[in-house]
């Protein structure tokens, strides 16, 4: 394994996605560091899978195959929880048991010792994004937006390889979705991470710039 | 590979819950037959089956059981579904269930109790009408509650059955498309009742099938109820089971071993009549949906169904009240509605003999409901997106009397040298309990959006680190429940713990159900009244600490 924060691309090779033998896509591209492939299709198109697949949790009713390579090690020979696979979702599902700082901090990598530490890092995260002082508030009492930005640090702050965005824009009004997207892609160039997005705004495939591919086309037609 | 060790483990632990039910069952059939080497049966007789069929009466206790616990069952089971197809969805609907959920926490022997203290010749229903029109100045000297034929049991029964199977159809009711149904109906024109019978009533009742059968056996084969409300002369065959168990002489187990198998045939037997029953209902069912009938006038059905489950929760409730005066009466002769005085004598002269008894309840409840929250736990992060079905050997002691198979165990347990004590209650309550702590965490448990712990795997976080971490304290509150679902199942199980404690490990209970041939009503108030309160003690906390825990998460205070 590489130490984290040293990122490098992130290759899918034939990754195919099945449903009861149907096959509902399959996928081979490169993402460079700091790059975005954009994935479009319908929903049950397979791309949530898709991702399932590269995170490490897909559902039994699916059957996934093809190598995932980041740089050269093989994520889907790993457990789960040592891929590292930062996720954002439609909803920003902060736990809601703990505090926003706390969501930060559960995030924060075990190796990086110290109570005072860890929350000066969570708390400097929540400044950098225009929530300072909200540590200890309720994730509850968050706007939508304010919300997507806490997931999104949670996120960047577990160090991880590789960023997978499934939809996390389309719950978002037009405002904020154009404000957030900004914000997340800003993110992810600078921490180099190679990123997957999948979604069904054109709009979204606009802004993250990079590679875009279409699956699902045959039954949009 | 991984997959075979799992199903391995599965299969093992299926036999590990299915091993006490089995056990059991053998260690009551073999003396049956005259197989118990330990009090020198060693050869195969029916001869004390003989003696069984030689009982005075014995065909008389076995029917009032059957005739109870199918007529209780049935009653139950069609004013809930009334209720559910009449009002489900409707505002009086939830009002009836927040009357009803308490009653499934109030133990069976505390109800009993407290309808035996209401329809009594000398109980408060007649004082209060006497004498002025009934002319009564001394008690009448009626068989109530202990009548020949069983009816005060019955509707004992029916009185508890009726909020577990509500609860039971309520949580298979969210996978019912109960109201695109309902909207299609009105819109054919049939009445709310027959509209759901005729559309959802197949689905629903498959679902909930497993517990009806619960229901029909437990009541088939009910000890504590029966001693409370049914037939004295003869007692139910469960009751006389019991007693020949707790007769010193030894030739007396054999008779009671026989009994116990005579109780597993006569329950097996209620299933197979129910099972009649079933295909009579379906005919009845495609005869009613092909007529078209659309039973217009389905008001008088709906009303006689809310005001049954409603009256009948007011009824136990204001039964525990009265548990409630009676322990602290003073004074309080035959026609007088209420008592002359009040005082705590009763109290003060009870507690110093409640402490030990007290305690024990509460350790042994404390014990098993632990292990079984600890072991549902377990088993439901092992199989995350399996049905209940799998389950089925955690729910084979609800399906299998009480008495056929504890009494089988209690016999093992003395031939393997265990001495009772309030660890092998408890591991005898762990049977018992852990199939309501499951059926209660099951469906919050897989209700938690899985995406949670997707994130939290890819922070970076063992599976381990993200149960503790994560999904616990996000299901704390429904941990705390089957916590208390677990604890009031313990404190209300009479009969395994008379078996397997034999008279050394007494609980709240089991001194409750005994003081009931005495009829010292103030002293029945003290325990009965203490056998309800505890359960509700622990839905009390369990609601408590999360709300104490979480008063800063919103989220988390629903």
């Amino acid at each position: 394994m590489q130490t984290p924060g040293k990122t490098t691309p992130l290759t899918l090779s034939d990754v195919t996605i099945r449903l009861s033998g149907r096959v509902l896509l399959s996928v081979s591209a490169t993402v460079m560091p700091g790059d975005v492939l954009t994935i479009m299709g319908p929903s049950g198109s397979g791309k949530s899978p898709l991702l399932a697949y590269i995170g490490g949790f897909l559902d039994p009713a699916f059957v996934g195959s093809g190598a995932v390579l980041l740089g050269r090690d093989d994520l889907i020979g790993t457990p789960p929880q040592q891929r590292h696979t930062g996720i954002l979702f439609q909803d920003p599902l902060l736990f809601p048991h703990l505090s926003v700082g706390g969501n930060i901090v559960f995030a924060i990598p075990e190796a990086i010792k110290g109570r005072d530490v860890r929350r000066r890092m969570a708390e400097d995260a929540l400044a950098a994004v225009g929530l300072g002082g909200f540590f200890d508030r309720d994730p509850e009492t968050l706007s939508g937006g304010q919300k997507a930005r806490v997931a999104l640090q949670r996120v960047l702050l577990s160090e991880p390889r590789l960023l997978l965005l499934d939809e996390p824009f389309s719950k978002l009004d037009m405002a904020l979705r154009q404000q957030t997207r900004e914000l997340v892609f800003a993110k992810a160039r600078s921490a180099g991470l190679p990123t997957i997005l999948v979604t069904h705004d054109r709009a979204d495939a606009n802004a993250a710039g990079g590679a875009l591919i279409h699956i699902g086309a045959e039954t949009q037609s | 590979m991984r997959d075979a060790l799992r199903r391995g483990i599965g299969t093992g632990l299926a036999a590990m819950l299915c091993l006490p039910v089995l056990a059991g069952l053998a260690g009551t059939l073999l003396p049956a037959f005259g197989y118990l080497p330990a009090l020198g049966g060693t050869q195969l007789t029916l001869g004390h089956f003989e003696a069984l069929a030689a009982q005075p009466h014995i065909l008389r206790s076995a029917l009032v059981s059957l005739a109870a616990g199918l007529t209780s069952t049935f009653v139950a089971l069609v004013v809930v579904a009334t209720l559910v197809a009449g009002f489900a969805g409707t505002r009086p609907f939830a009002f009836i269930q927040h009357l009803l959920s308490p009653l499934l926490a109030v133990p069976h022997a505390a109800s009993a109790f407290a309808i035996a203290l209401l329809i009594a010749p000398s109980g408060f229903l007649l004082r209060l009408v006497s004498p002025e029109l009934t002319g009564f100045a001394r008690p009448p000297d009626w068989l109530i509650p202990n009548d020949p034929l069983g009816l005060s049991m019955i509707s004992g029964l029916i009185a508890k059955e009726m909020p577990f199977l509500l609860l039971v159809m309520l949580a298979a009711l969210p996978q019912l498309p109960l109201a695109n149904a309902r909207r299609l109906m009105s819109a054919l024109g049939y009445s709310r009742v027959s509209g759901f019978v005729v559309a959802l009533w197949p689905l629903l009742y498959r679902q909930i099938r497993l517990p009806v059968f619960a229901v029909l056996v437990y009541s088939t084969s009910v000890v504590d109820v029966a001693m409370i409300l049914g037939p004295r002369l003869p007692p139910t065959l469960p009751v006389r089971v019991a007693q020949w168990l707790a007769d010193d002489d030894v030739g007396a187990r054999f008779l009671a071993s026989a009994g116990a198998v005579l109780q597993l045939g006569l329950s097996l037997f209620a299933i197979v009549i129910w099972i009649g029953v079933e295909r009579l209902g379906r005919l009845c069912h495609r005869r009613l949906s092909s007529s078209g009938k659309r039973l217009a006038g389905d008001r008088p059905l709906r009303l006689a169904a809310a005001s049954i489950t409603t009256l009948s929760a007011v009824f136990i409730f204001a039964g525990l009240g009265l548990l409630a005066l009676w322990s602290i009466a003073g004074l309080w002769p035959f026609p007088d509605s209420l008592p002359a005085s009040l005082t705590l004598r009763t109290w003060g002269r009870a507690l110093a003999e409640l402490a030990g008894p007290l305690v024990t309840t509460v350790t042994i409840a404390l014990l098993s409901s632990l292990v079984a929250l600890a072991i549902a736990i377990g088993l439901l992060s092992r199989s995350a997106n399996n049905s209940a079905d799998r389950w089925l050997p955690v729910f084979l002691p609800l399906l299998v009397p009480e008495i056929a198979f504890v009494f089988g165990l209690q016999v093992l347990t003395v031939v393997a040298g265990f001495s009772p004590s309030i660890v092998t209650v408890a591991a005898m309550h762990l049977v018992f309990v852990l199939p309501y702590v499951l059926l209660s965490l099951a469906p919050p448990w897989r209700a938690l959006d899985r995406r949670y712990e997707q994130i939290a795997s890819g922070l970076g976080k063992s599976p381990f680190k993200i149960l503790m971490t994560i999904r616990l304290p996000m299901l704390l509150r429904a941990c705390l429940t089957a916590f208390a679902v677990g604890f009031a199942v313990s404190v209300s199980l009479y009969l395994p713990t008379v078996l397997i404690g034999a008279g050394r490990v007494t609980t709240i209970t089991t001194e409750a159900v005994a003081l009931s041939s005495g009829g010292d009503r103030r002293i029945i108030g003290v325990y009965a009244l203490l056998q309800a309160l505890l359960p509700f003690l622990g839905f009390l906390i369990a609601s408590l600490v999360p709300q104490l825990l979480f008063r800063h998460r919103r989220a988390m205070r629903i």
